[in-house]
């Protein structure tokens, strides 16, 4: 016991100046990585107003096309009670008794139907604490059964089309990879990473749900385009899908897969992790005259 | 000597007898193993690209083996499941051929990559040991040039070498390489012409040029200045901080044999397993994911590989200024940060030894190094500079920020556009009171020597010489 414990008292056997370099080194490349890491921040409060982006959502999302997959929207009269409750006490203030909306604040959601409601509750984004900020995905504010209510009441006051969806089973993984390298890797990255654009964070997409996904391609949330089944098919809705469901765990074949946003790690790995390593090593064989 | 050194000193003296007895080079081996290097560690930093450099050439042979210079479509149809059906260049398609299906390919491609970011990592951390403890200084001015005219050859080398994949990211690199092009003015379009053979993306002879430039041209011309650099350190000797028993005119440090060889494989087979373990254990540059490039594609978020960063930084940092004349655009925006900061840059370190020779009017041979703190000024000029670099280099990755921390990207590139100037203030007064509050702490000369002094080496100068006997006086020149 006692020769373990002196083992472990036993100085490294680098010196002290490598083990301060390799500390040094280790701290900064950890906290630059977190830089990298593709969590997406708190809610901010000061995002700049999009006025365009909260209008276009009052043109309402489009009717499924024939062919469409949709959820049926579960409903019965204690539900729809207990979603005008819920609207009454967290969404009125902003998009009105009556569904209508205030100017310049929130849309009105007459007629947008389930799908962008199931959507902006079930990723949280909804309720906003404060109608300038770009809504983020966070933990929903309601529980399942609750965002269920919500649901059932918009549609049953104001109307509109089932929610979409997707089923990843029935569509292909190239197809999919194609469609989103086309249509979505521009601002997404094209493992669904996510990004930037001009006003407004890109979310990445490894927490979105097939039905989530289908909802956002046919509503547009916020400043992204939406796509009617001419432009992303059923097939190609699906295909998607299964993509997007696949970059939750893409094939790293080459090792640790550095969050698989290219270069940035790749050169925090080299100068941190390479080099570091070689000037150590440059340091014990080559220091002989301290 | 133990057994081992007995037995290797005793094949040492067979190999020199066996190569006298067929091309007397006796003499010359004798030389080069008395060869004495001054010992301190960061005098290692240039070897680790020059062993880089042998890690590329090995891992490059093989990679050109299967590689397929050619913009012929073609369908996928290999083992990877999400490309299939897409259409694509032979290239990108040899080149994921290489990563999932060669054996031992993709461990091949990502050293290679790894190697080539440690490479010019190398180089850069090399000019920068060389740069600040003076040892740019005559007589070694003109080896400083060729170092730099290597690490420019080095960042071409690179970005040629991923342009060559047409995946994704190449081709989102190369727009940028062309658009850079035709903005140098007066000679910009023609000069895009000749390099792409036609607009953006080229012809097809494109690629085959590209993929000569990038296996034969500049690796021939680096292995040429390569050897040039490392004779003109032979004939030169290294230089040496100063110390006890360390003079202007002599070298104290181990010798090539059989101390210094031994220890320098040794740095050769440490550099060869850290860029192997990257390239079996961390992904680099993972292809298959970035898909294959068409002009129509691109993705949030493309980076360049870290050397090129620099440049990207300088295109997002640069204000839209366009000078015109009669309604003729004269200096597009992108020849700011994409062709005259890079040259600006290479341009003030070329003229470094000059500069500083004019400065200071010393025109002296110098064979002592100094340590940074010992010439403060200069240090804080040169740590200045290379903070102005770095900061535009930082621009590189502002969306980055943006997307982890939330501070809007035009904020961020407002601030540095300030910063960029500011900071290098900052940074210079700074080093200047941490170089001379170290020297307050620190008596100098501050190294210490408790090795054996081992086979002083004179190097003769023959202008000193024959002026000191001309003066008839044997007095050795001052130090430092």
């Amino acid at each position: 016991m006692r020769s373990l414990l002196a083992r472990w008292r036993r100085p490294s056997r680098l010196p002290r100046k490598p083990r301060l370099l390799l500390a040094v080194a280790l701290g900064l490349g950890a906290s630059i990585m977190w830089l990298l890491t593709p969590a997406a921040p708190a809610k901010r409060l000061d995002r700049v107003h999009q006025p365009a982006a909260v209008a276009r959502i009052t043109q309402g999302p489009f009717a499924p096309g024939p062919g469409s997959a949709t959820v049926p929207t579960v409903s019965s009269p204690a539900l729809i009670a207990l979603g005008r409750t819920l609207f009454d006490q967290r969404c009125a203030s902003c998009h009105g008794l009556h569904l209508q909306g205030r100017k310049g604040v929130a849309p009105s959601l007459i007629g947008v139907g389930a799908g962008p409601v199931h959507f902006y509750l079930s990723t949280g984004r909804m309720p906003l604490a404060n109608y300038h900020a770009e809504p983020l995905r966070e933990s929903p504010a309601f529980d399942p059964r609750r965002i269920r209510a919500l649901v059932a009441y918009v549609r049953h006051a104001g109307g509109g089309p089932a929610s979409p969806t997707a089923h990843p089973a029935r569509g292909s993984l190239a197809l999919g990879f194609q469609v989103f390298d086309s249509h979505c890797a521009g601002c997404h990255q094209i493992v669904a990473r996510g990004g930037m654009t001009v006003g407004a964070l890109v979310p990445n997409l490894q927490q979105a749900t097939p039905q989530q996904i289908a909802e956002a391609v046919r509503m547009g949330p916020y400043l992204m385009p939406r796509f009617d089944s001419r432009d992303i098919n059923q097939h190609a809705l699906d295909s998607l899908a299964r993509y997007i469901l696949w970059t939750r765990h893409p094939s790293n074949r080459g090792g640790w897969g550095i969050y698989n946003i290219g270069p940035i790690p790749e050169g925090l790995v080299t100068f941190f992790m390479g080099l570091m390593a070689l000037v150590i090593v440059a340091r014990l064989i080559g220091e002989r005259t301290e | 000597m133990s057994l081992v050194g007995r037995s290797l000193d005793r094949r040492a003296k067979r190999f020199v007898a066996w190569n006298e007895e067929r091309i007397g080079a006796a003499r010359g081996i004798k030389w080069a193993m008395r060869y004495v290097f001054p010992d301190h560690w960061s005098f290692l930093l240039g070897e680790v690209a020059l062993y880089s450099f042998i890690v590329l050439v090995i891992t490059g042979i093989f990679l050109a083996l299967f590689y397929i210079p050619s913009d012929h479509m073609v369908t996928y149809h290999g083992s990877y499941a999400p490309l299939q059906g897409f259409r694509m260049s032979e290239a990108y398609q040899s080149v994921v051929h290489i990563s999932l299906e060669v054996p031992a390919g993709l461990l091949f491609r990502q050293t290679h990559h790894w190697a080539a970011d440690i490479f010019n990592a190398s180089i850069l951390l090399h000019l920068t040991r060389v740069l600040f403890t003076g040892a740019y200084r005559k007589p070694r001015d003109l080896n400083w040039m060729i170092g730099l005219t290597m690490l420019t050859l080095g960042i071409l080398e690179g970005f040629a070498g991923y342009s060559l994949v047409d995946d994704l990211l190449s081709g989102m690199g190369l727009v940028i390489a062309y658009a850079v092009s035709m903005s140098i003015p007066l000679i910009g379009g023609q000069l895009s012409i000749l390099l792409w053979k036609g607009a953006y993306p080229g012809a097809s002879v494109f690629f085959p040029r590209l993929e000569i430039l990038h296996v034969f041209l500049i690796p021939a011309l680096l292995a040429v200045l390569i050897t040039l650099h490392l004779g003109m350190i032979m004939r030169q000797h290294h230089s040496q901080f100063p110390g006890r028993g360390r003079r202007e005119r002599n070298v104290v440090g181990t010798p090539m044999w059989p101390a210094y060889a031994l220890r320098s494989v040794g740095l050769l087979l440490a550099v060869a397993g850290v860029e192997f373990l990257l390239g079996g254990l961390i992904q680099i540059n993972p292809i298959w994911q970035w898909g294959p490039y068409h002009v129509y594609l691109s993705e949030n978020g493309a980076q360049p590989d870290w050397y090129i960063g620099w440049l990207i930084g300088a295109l997002r940092l640069m204000p839209n200024f366009e000078p015109r004349i009669d309604g003729f655009t004269i200096f597009p925006n992108p020849f700011w940060g994409g062709a005259a900061f890079p040259g600006f840059v290479f341009a003030v370190m070329y003229l470094w030894p000059w500069a500083q020779r004019k400065l200071t009017h010393d025109y002296r041979p110098h064979h002592l190094l100094h340590r940074p703190r010992d010439r403060p000024v200069h240090s804080a000029i040169a740590a200045a500079f290379l903070s102005w670099v770095l900061i535009v280099f930082m621009v590189g990755a502002t969306d980055r920020v943006f997307f982890r921390l939330d501070i809007s990207y035009q904020d961020e590139i407002r601030f540095w556009r300030g910063g960029v100037w500011l900071f290098p203030i900052i940074v210079f007064l700074v080093t200047l009171w941490v170089c001379r509050w170290l020297q307050r702490h620190d008596p100098h000369p501050l190294r210490g020597w408790d090795g054996q002094v081992v086979e002083p080496v004179q190097i003769s100068d023959p202008l000193q010489d024959r002026e000191q006997q001309a003066a008839g006086t044997h007095a050795p020149p001052a130090g430092g």
